[in-house]
């Protein structure tokens, strides 16, 4: 058989792989599995084409392979569960700039015509901006660089100029392909316009932004398959673009907003303390906070992302478990957005040991929410605050919310009054049924525990 | 003749991925999201061919540095995803 007829096979068979690996993914019985089929088809995607005719000398693919195997592999066993957003986005910037090299290589082919031009364009100006978003991102997660959005007078028109001075390098570029110039200066537009796009950004939007530059490193591979005429690159990127897409739109629903809103609002940079809320916060001690506890029939948990600052889900997990003891129903309410990343809350528990089944999302957990004698937010804010039911001045006015307020005790766990993420107050802190109670999350749940156990 | 038919591929694959991806529950949007992301490493395939092929040393050089990033992408992806899907349990199943 003509080994470019078995390479052509094998990619079916890869692109097939590749799909039900995805489909698996979607069922927690089957994730695990699905993930297997998927890399089976990496791995057989890639040994084959070691067998085309135009790879003469195979020491340098060596070399990339085994560091890249060796870094890949040290960095995913290494890395704790909530450094995890972070990670992804790093290894999300491998894949962009990936893309934009192969871009640039697919210039030395011997036939260019304008449609490849154009998709050698493509894949290095997507690559660029995916590979120094992502590392924007990376550093903003793990917090080398500052998480607060970075806006200024103008951001927008800085950032369409930028596009636009891209776009019409692009034509240049296809124009005068034999001009390096062109193509030096659409690396260095696409890569400025990456790290732009990201400043503006700030933590409680990274959610967003994370499934976008997913689905833009799909986009940017699809793209480079093109440069290439490389089937399998197209259809393995497209899935990854599509499914990013999906998630992109899944978060900005969840947050009531559109795409174009969180790439250009610098939210909560700017939001003054426009809304002052009148009223007296109580707090109360975790012995009183006990008392309510260990009479509580179902308690619900409503995690946010200063329960993976404060590290604090193992312990919540223990709290879990003696509150079940004590004859407790005991669940969690996870809001889309709720931390760095979709489903960040639910990796995190899921390392605790929660069983996934007692977490529910939003919209499952609401009409139920009166059931509940306690519910208990750990460091979430923005996803329980009620301005968005009540305050119609407020910006996050019309965000779907979890309703704590409407269980019968509310406790919130929170370091100090100052404000969530948006900086916007929360009225939910000012309900006659709210109880305060101050201090690192993970202290105050172990302090539950040792009273609960006791 | 070629752009028409990848531009055929290219389509059919983004409804599949919308088809696949619509229903996935919130529990696995990061490990979706991680495990598409090693997908997005395929890139790797196309690197091979710069980094083994009989071009310049430049085109060598970008070849092989294309092939560590996405093997890193790769590779780490889809040991992360493994890892964190390890760690879904449901209830009642004990380690």
């Amino acid at each position: 058989m003509p080994t470019v007829i078995l390479i052509n096979l094998s990619y079916t068979v890869a692109a097939v792989l590749f799909i039900l690996g995805l489909k698996f993914l979607g069922n927690p019985d089957t994730a695990r599995r699905g993930n297997a089929l998927s890399s089976l088809g990496m791995l057989l995607a890639v040994v084959v084409t070691l067998l085309d005719h135009a790879i003469i000398d195979y020491r340098w693919i060596l070399l990339g392979i085994v560091a890249g195997t060796l870094i890949g592999a040290f960095a995913a066993r290494l890395i704790a569960m909530t450094a995890m957003p972070e990670m992804v986005a790093l290894f999300n910037g491998f894949g962009g700039i990936a893309s934009l090299l192969v871009g640039c290589i697919a210039l030395s082919q011997s036939q260019l015509d304008r449609f490849v031009l154009l998709t050698i364009f493509m894949s290095i100006m997507i690559g660029g901006v995916t590979f120094s978003g992502s590392l924007l991102a990376w550093g903003k997660l793990s917090e080398k660089i500052t998480g607060r959005p970075l806006v200024f007078n103008g951001q927008r028109f800085v950032n369409g100029g930028l596009f636009l001075a891209n776009i019409a390098c692009g034509v240049m570029f296809v124009q005068h392909p034999e001009q390096t110039l062109w193509l030096v200066l659409t690396v260095l537009l696409s890569t400025s316009l990456g790290v732009m796009t990201l400043l503006p950004i700030g933590g409680a939007d990274m959610p967003v932004i994370i499934s976008l530059l997913n689905s833009y490193s799909g986009l940017a591979a699809c793209a480079a398959g093109f440069a290439i005429s490389n089937n399998i690159l197209i259809v393995a990127g497209s899935l990854v673009g599509a499914s990013g897409i999906i998630l992109t739109n899944i978060m900005c629903k969840a947050m009531n907003r559109s795409l174009a809103n969180v790439l250009f609002s610098g939210f909560g940079a700017a939001s003054g303390a426009s809304n002052k809320i009148e009223g007296d916060v109580k707090a109360i001690s975790t012995e009183d906070a006990f008392y309510i506890l260990e009479a509580a029939q179902s308690v619900v948990v409503i995690p946010g992302y200063g329960m993976a600052v404060a590290q604090a889900q193992h312990a919540v997990k223990e709290l879990q478990g003696l509150l079940e003891k004590n004859g407790c129903e005991v669940l969690y309410a996870i809001h889309p957005v709720a931390g760095r990343m979709p489903g960040h809350m639910n990796v995190l528990l899921a390392e605790a040991d929660v069983p996934y089944d007692l977490l529910l999302e939003m919209d499952d957990i609401n009409p139920r929410m009166e059931t509940f004698d306690v519910a208990i937010v750990i460091g979430a804010n923005d996803v329980v605050n009620t301005a968005a039911r009540e305050i119609e001045s407020s910006p996050i006015y019309g965000m779907p919310i979890i309703n704590a307020d409407y269980a019968r005790t509310v406790f919130v766990l929170k370091r100090s009054m100052a404000s969530g993420f948006a900086g916007l107050d929360n009225p939910l802190f000012y309900k006659d049924n709210t109880r305060m109670i101050f201090g690192d999350a993970k202290e105050t749940v172990n302090k539950l525990i040792r009273e609960l156990s006791s | 003749m070629d752009m028409v038919y990848l531009t055929f591929i290219l389509i059919l694959s983004v409804f599949l991925g919308f088809e696949l991806i619509q229903k996935v529950p919130a529990t696995l949007h990061t490990p979706l999201m991680s495990g598409a992301n090693a997908i997005s490493g395929i890139t790797l395939v196309g690197a091979l061919v710069g980094a083994g092929g009989e071009g310049s040393p430049l085109t060598i050089f970008l070849g092989t540095a294309a092939v560590t990033f996405a093997t890193i992408n790769v590779v780490g992806g889809y040991l992360v995803t493994d890892r964190m899907l390890a760690m879904f349990k449901k209830k009642g199943t004990k380690k």
